[in-house]
């Protein structure tokens, strides 16, 4: 049996309504100490009113949080050792940035040294020790990201939200944070709750991440499961880009099934998810761009073992994105299929109007029961 | 005509009915009553240029009494003024739903459209011998006699804050909007309870907006007129009542108008201190709102 000090967070069989509507639904899990747990969903899957659970902003209507194994429910949110990041940051902007830091030090007590020690100390540590005296309207975007996570750090929290604090940055600084609030996690050695609708921030940065859905989780596990085992059609289509065909069943072979999609193409793929589909089912295939080889037709015929998906098509248009470029086929059937390709810059390169051969696995062709 | 011209003919057009504003109905009159409070009569139809009804002034402590008690009553309306309609605006910005919103404020400007006759007479109505507090509270048996509740400074000031109250919620409701509620949150996440967050996020967020509204307050109570003597009678000695005396009853204009720049100079002075001790300028609070 596990000791209760060893998860810093664990949430069992929440549940929270707001009137008819089921905000949570049933979530349970538990966050192991010092680990970076993100929590991925779309917009209006239930994950802000989970984090605001958590802080102690909602009651749930039922179910128990536990941090450091201590149900705090019923505990209010100034009790909780657990700190949050809000979106647009909430700094306060009267106080500068040594009085935005000191707040929560003052909060619990502090006499002035050691408020001053400490302030010192994490701003050191967030690599900005000359902006003590700043007022906050003075920083840019990346310094206040900085400054309000060392708000909450200075008081040694337990654990730490954050509610998708990247959201209102440029992109080019959206990059640098995400590896910087990773380091800063490792720094600091501290449980992180990450809240995001953006995949790659969750798989860049997380131990762990759990898929939410309709105020569920569909599936938790590490970034490299979701991507290559996911559990529910769900996970596979938001996570990663994918290829998607609905279909139904027309052949089951140990594992392995033969699906005719609705728009005529015949592919063969693996069984993943509950359930164990029969001949006549609905599924929904999916298929990820760079397990697809693009080679031009009528050159060498796709190499690989028998019983590869082979597709003839015509490129439509090429998505140049340097090492991540892309083509787009048309295929007989009418629909557009993504795949991968290396373009070099040669005159072997695929271009527009190209007839190409799609070819991959069906290990790599992910089918789901609907 | 080039752009440039046309662009700065719209500004001066644009400009004009405030400028003739400022120009025929603030500047000229005042510089009209300063030349006249710095006459001073020395007999009939003659007058020497000085300082005489200033001095005045302070010789006569009835007056600069009046002043005293006309500003610290002022004030008084204006904390009150404050304590009350802080936690209404708080109300109105931070807890009531968008819809409440809308029919809360609606509420509070509907005493507007009433004059401030009807409504100092509505108060006397109230408030008289014969008014319908007395004879309920003589129904009730609680007294035995009417009672005159009118003409007394504790009524003055209720009607006075009743009044100005609205130029103080709705400064104060509109910084109390522009503050993210996720502010407050963060407030209490890192560890505040509910005065500490109170006292050092919420008040100091909301200085601009209770500055802004204490001027407006202060300012309107100070010159108000109606409402002190309609519900404080004779007792009442506002400082406006003796500016109307020296004109209209003593037909003393030299020394009235010398009672009215004493009023504005005390009044400022007054802001001024106010706005020292508060931290903030006039252009980071009444401009804004």
């Amino acid at each position: 049996m596990q000791s209760p000090t060893e998860n810093d967070l664990e949430c069992i069989e929440i549940k929270k309504h707001f009137g008819s509507v089921r905000a949570v639904d049933d979530v349970s899990f538990e966050i192991p100490k010092g680990s970076f747990f993100s929590i991925l969903g779309p917009s209006g899957c239930g994950k802000t009113t989970l984090m605001r659970m958590i802080a102690g902003f909602e009651q749930p209507s039922s179910g128990d949080i536990r941090i450091k194994g201590k149900s705090v429910i019923g505990t209010p949110p100034n009790k909780r050792n657990v700190k949050m990041v809000f979106q647009h940051l909430a700094l306060f902007p009267m106080m500068n940035v040594y009085e935005n830091i000191a707040y929560g030090l003052r909060c619990a007590g502090a006499s002035r040294d050691v408020i001053r020690t400490k302030v010192h100390d994490v701003l050191a540590r967030i690599s900005l020790p000359d902006v003590a005296n700043r007022e906050i309207s003075q920083l840019s975007g990346g310094q206040k990201q900085r400054i309000a996570i060392a708000r909450c750090m200075v008081l040694d929290p337990d654990v730490l939200l954050l509610d998708e604090p990247l959201g209102a940055l440029d992109l080019k600084l959206r990059e640098a944070m995400k590896i910087e609030l990773k380091l800063l996690q490792h720094q600091f050695d501290t449980t992180f709750v990450y809240i995001t609708h953006d995949q790659s921030e969750a798989l860049v940065m997380s131990d762990n991440v759990a898929i939410m859905d309709k105020g569920k989780f569909v599936q938790i596990g590490t970034p490299q499961e979701l991507y290559h085992r996911p559990a529910a059609a769900f996970v596979a289509g938001f996570v990663g880009d994918t290829n998607r065909w609905a279909g139904r069943v027309t052949r089951v072979e140990n594992g392995a099934v033969e699906v005719a999609t609705d728009a005529g193409l015949i592919i063969r793929g693996s069984v993943r998810g509950a359930g164990a589909p029969s001949a006549g089912d609905a599924v929904h295939v999916f298929v990820r761009p760079e397990f697809i080889t693009a080679a031009r037709a009528g050159g060498q015929a796709p190499t690989g073992a028998a019983g590869q998906n082979v597709i003839e098509g015509r490129i439509d248009s090429i998505l140049f994105n340097g090492a991540n470029s892309r083509v787009l086929v048309r295929d007989k059937a009418g629909e557009l299929i993504e795949a991968d390709v290396v373009l070099t810059g040669g005159v072997e390169d695929l271009k527009p109007k190209d007839d190409v051969t799609l070819s991959w696995s069906p290990e790599q062709t992910m089918s789901f029961s609907v | 005509m080039k752009q440039n011209d046309i662009k700065r003919l719209s500004l001066y057009l644009l400009f004009a009915p405030f400028a003739l504003w400022i120009a025929l109905l603030i500047i000229l009159p005042h510089a009209g009553m300063l030349y006249i409070s710095l006459r001073e009569k020395v007999a009939p139809r003659v007058y020497e240029f000085g300082l005489g009804n200033y001095i005045n002034f302070f010789n006569e402590p009835i007056y600069w009494n009046t002043l005293i008690r006309t500003g610290s009553m002022s004030l008084l309306v204006t904390v009150l003024a404050l304590l009350l309609g802080f936690p209404i605006a708080y109300y109105i910005a931070k807890i009531a739903g968008y819809r409440t919103r809308g029919a809360l404020f609606l509420m509070c400007l509907i005493p507007l459209w009433v004059s401030d006759l009807i409504r100092a007479f509505g108060w006397i109505l109230l408030l008289r011998e014969t008014g319908i507090i007395s004879s309920s509270l003589q129904w009730a048996g609680v007294i035995s006699t009417p009672i005159e509740f009118l003409y007394n400074d504790a009524t003055v000031i209720v009607g006075l804050v009743y009044t100005v109250i609205l130029f103080m919620i709705v400064p104060l409701v509109s910084t109390l909007d522009g503050m993210d509620d996720s502010m407050i949150e963060a407030g209490y996440n890192l560890g505040g309870n509910g005065p500490t967050v109170l006292r050092r996020i919420i008040i100091p967020y909301a200085m601009p907006g209770i500055v802004s509204g204490c001027i407006v307050v202060f300012m309107l109570t100070a010159g108000s007129y109606l409402t002190p003597i309609l519900l404080g009678g004779k007792n009442s000695s506002w400082f406006t009542e003796q500016i109307y005396d020296q004109f209209i009853t003593r037909y003393n204009w030299e020394s009235g108008a010398a009672f009215g720049f004493v009023l504005l100079a005390f009044t400022s002075l007054v802001i001024w201190i106010g706005l020292k001790l508060s931290g903030q300028t006039l252009s980071s609070t009444v401009a804004r709102s």
